[in-house]
């Protein structure tokens, strides 16, 4: 009766992958492991396509590390000559950078509080309380999955510039607080995957939804919601438009325009080397955000989004 | 329990890429249903009514404020004159009149389809190709996945300066690699056309998002199909364009909408890598830009709204020409759990 989705809303995903991992890699039908070189073929292929994906991180850390003079030489060097770890400090001194950072990290760590708390009790309404009408309804928040924002952008603008909250960072923090269609989505399928028996018996039990929520569905959904907190986490970090319009002072401005006003205001004489070293501390969090948690990056698309 | 007794007419919406398909043909057969449903509602049908809104109250209160309301507004804004002070002045239609004749929107409107006419096509190959290489039988997939989603993560802005870098025309390494070719300097960011190809490939490192989509759907074909096949006799090849593509259309169609949607919208490599330009010759001046900087550069917020208005227009315009050519194409049979 154990179905692979049982297991998983049950919280042994981990389990369940790497059975599948033991069956399926580098093994023969039998069992027996397969030679290194069997998939010959496929591994330089995907070798070959690892460095071309790797290049643009490579090259940034690269031209982090040289002198302005080093980068302007032929043929370019592979590896830095002389390292000059001095450029990360140089790029952080010469702009905000702090101020920055501290803004980017406001607004992302309450973009993510609240996106997974609005996300997590909508997507509770729409997979686990039986309404009527529920499923035409959720049918509304696929459409606004596809809805171009521009067509938004502008009545935005107006209604925060009369809350008079431009130049400040709620604009890019409150609307986390009112679900969206993609969140919302991928975490409902991941909440139907939940025994519909465990639910109800903790309402036989006399528990209300609000306790049900917290105390029976959250444990086992830990996972998707981890999903959906690096999602948020990484557009909010990366967001370029919204800061863009919303925050002109540099004291409320964040990483992705601050360096891109540093880069504009020093147009002629930028220094390259600063300028990634600078671009390197902004992908930094996100890269090791990534190494930690990259389960739930690449699970969280094939598990619970879109099956 | 609950569950069974309601809505057995409903296919719940499980799968977004089915759902879409479904989704009309499904509203039409309820209408006819009788009206009185509603008051033969049982005492627990009701509380779970109130109880299922008030738990997605918060969707809604966001439906209609961030986007009920803008949508409405930014309408009747296309049809006045509104600088952000002071109250919109009415001028009729004379915003989409001026669109229409417009050198600068003919021109960003021309650049944009030239980007997305590139941009899409090879944004779908190459996230295939991706999810291929993800889904491999080998012992390291998983540092490969690693690998290939991690250029996914770099934001827009950092990327184009990682261009701006690797283009230079004093020193950039693009540019001393065509040096070895032929002589004289090469500034593709100098150039109109070159500036949009230099975007198309800024965009493609972040092939990882679609490619990780692709995956999900390729780990839903069932292995007993390309077992079966085999021992048909089929090759690789052969596999792939009888099992694979087709298993996979309804992925690929949902890659194609929301890649079509992203490529009208192309803004940020173009504002970072010519500073909110759109030069040389207005040759990375997107839509997008040309809206931003109508309605952030020149105030004129109703001119951008009747902009917007018609982005919008278009993007649902071809969303439902998409899917209205792919329905033959699109195979939704297997639904593999």
């Amino acid at each position: 009766m154990s179905t692979p989705l049982d297991q998983l809303s049950k919280g042994s995903a981990e389990a369940l992958e790497n059975a599948e991992r033991r069956h399926e890699l580098g093994r023969r039908p039998d069992g027996t492991p397969r030679p290194w070189w069997s998939k010959i073929t496929a591994r330089l292929v995907m070798v070959a396509l690892s460095l071309l994906f790797l290049l643009p991180i490579y090259w940034m850390v690269v031209s982090a590390l040289k002198t302005n003079e080093e980068l302007a030489q032929f043929p370019p060097t592979l590896f830095p000559q002389s390292w000059e770890f001095g450029n990360f400090a140089d790029a952080v001194t010469a702009m905000p950078f702090l101020q920055f950072f501290a803004n980017s990290v406001i607004i992302t760590v309450g973009v993510v509080v609240l996106s997974v708390l609005s996300n997590f009790v909508v997507a509770y309404g729409f997979a686990c309380i039986d309404w009527p009408g529920r499923n035409k309804v959720f049918y509304l928040v696929i459409a606004t999955l596809f809805l171009p924002f521009p067509v938004t952008l502008i009545p935005m603008f107006d209604l925060w510039a009369r809350l008079g909250l431009v130049n400040t960072l709620f604009p890019l923090i409150i609307p986390a607080a009112f679900a969206s269609a993609f969140y919302t989505f991928l975490l409902r399928q991941f909440l139907l995957q939940i025994p519909k028996d465990m639910i109800n018996a903790a309402r036989v039990d006399g528990a209300g939804e609000w306790k049900i929520l917290w105390k029976v569905v959250f444990p086992s959904c830990k996972p998707a919601l981890g999903t959906v907190a690096i999602f948020a986490a990484v557009a909010a970090w990366n967001d370029f438009m919204g800061p863009l319009i919303y925050l002109q002072d540099e004291s409320v401005q964040t990483l992705s325009i601050g360096l891109q006003s540093f880069r504009s205001v020093h147009a002629q004489d930028v220094a390259f080397n600063q300028l990634m070293a600078a671009s390197f501390l902004v992908i930094l969090p996100l890269l090791i955000l990534f190494f930690v948690f990259q389960r739930y990056f690449i699970r969280g698309i094939t598990i619970g989004g879109f099956k | 329990m609950q569950n069974e007794s309601a809505e057995a007419g409903d296919t719940p919406p499980g799968n977004v890429l089915t759902s879409i398909s479904t989704a009309a043909p499904n509203d039409s057969s309820d209408r006819p249903r009788p009206r009185p449903r509603a008051r033969r509602m049982t005492k627990a049908k009701r509380r779970n009514l109130r109880l299922g809104l008030m738990f997605i109250s918060p969707w809604i209160v966001g439906l209609v404020v961030f986007i009920g309301y803008p949508v409405v507004y930014s309408i009747a804004l296309s049809f006045t004159r509104y600088s952000g002070m002071g109250a919109p002045t009415w001028v009729g239609a004379q915003n989409y009149i001026t669109a229409f004749t417009d050198p600068l929107v003919a021109k960003a409107a021309s650049n944009t389809l030239f980007y997305a006419m590139i941009a899409v096509p090879l944004a779908l190959v190459i996230a295939l190709v991706l999810a291929i290489a993800m889904n491999q039988n080998v012992r390291e997939v998983a540092l490969y996945r690693t690998i290939f989603y991690a250029p996914s993560l770099i934001p827009a802005f950092a990327m184009s300066f990682i261009f701006i870098v690797f283009l230079n025309p004093q020193f950039g390494v693009f540019n001393q690699i065509m040096n070895v070719f032929n002589e004289g300097n090469v500034n593709l960011l100098g150039d109109p056309t070159g500036v949009k190809i230099a975007i198309v490939m800024i965009t493609q490192f972040g092939a990882g998002n679609a490619a990780l989509i692709f995956l999900a759907g390729l780990r839903n074909v069932p292995k007993t199909l390309y077992e079966a096949a085999r021992v048909d006799g089929a090759g690789p090849l052969r596999q792939f364009f009888t099992i694979t593509l087709p298993l996979l259309s309804p992925v690929i169609l949902f890659n194609l909408i929301t890649g079509v949607s992203g490529a009208l919208q192309v803004f940020t490599e173009a504002y970072v890598i010519t500073n909110g330009t759109g030069d040389p010759d207005a040759g990375a001046l997107f839509y997008m830009m040309y809206l931003y900087r109508n309605a952030f550069g020149f105030a004129e917020l109703g001119y951008a709204s009747a902009l917007a208005v018609l982005l919008f227009l278009v993007g649902l315009g071809l969303a439902l020409t998409i899917f209205r050519f792919s329905r033959r194409l699109v195979n939704y049979d297997v639904e593999a759990s």
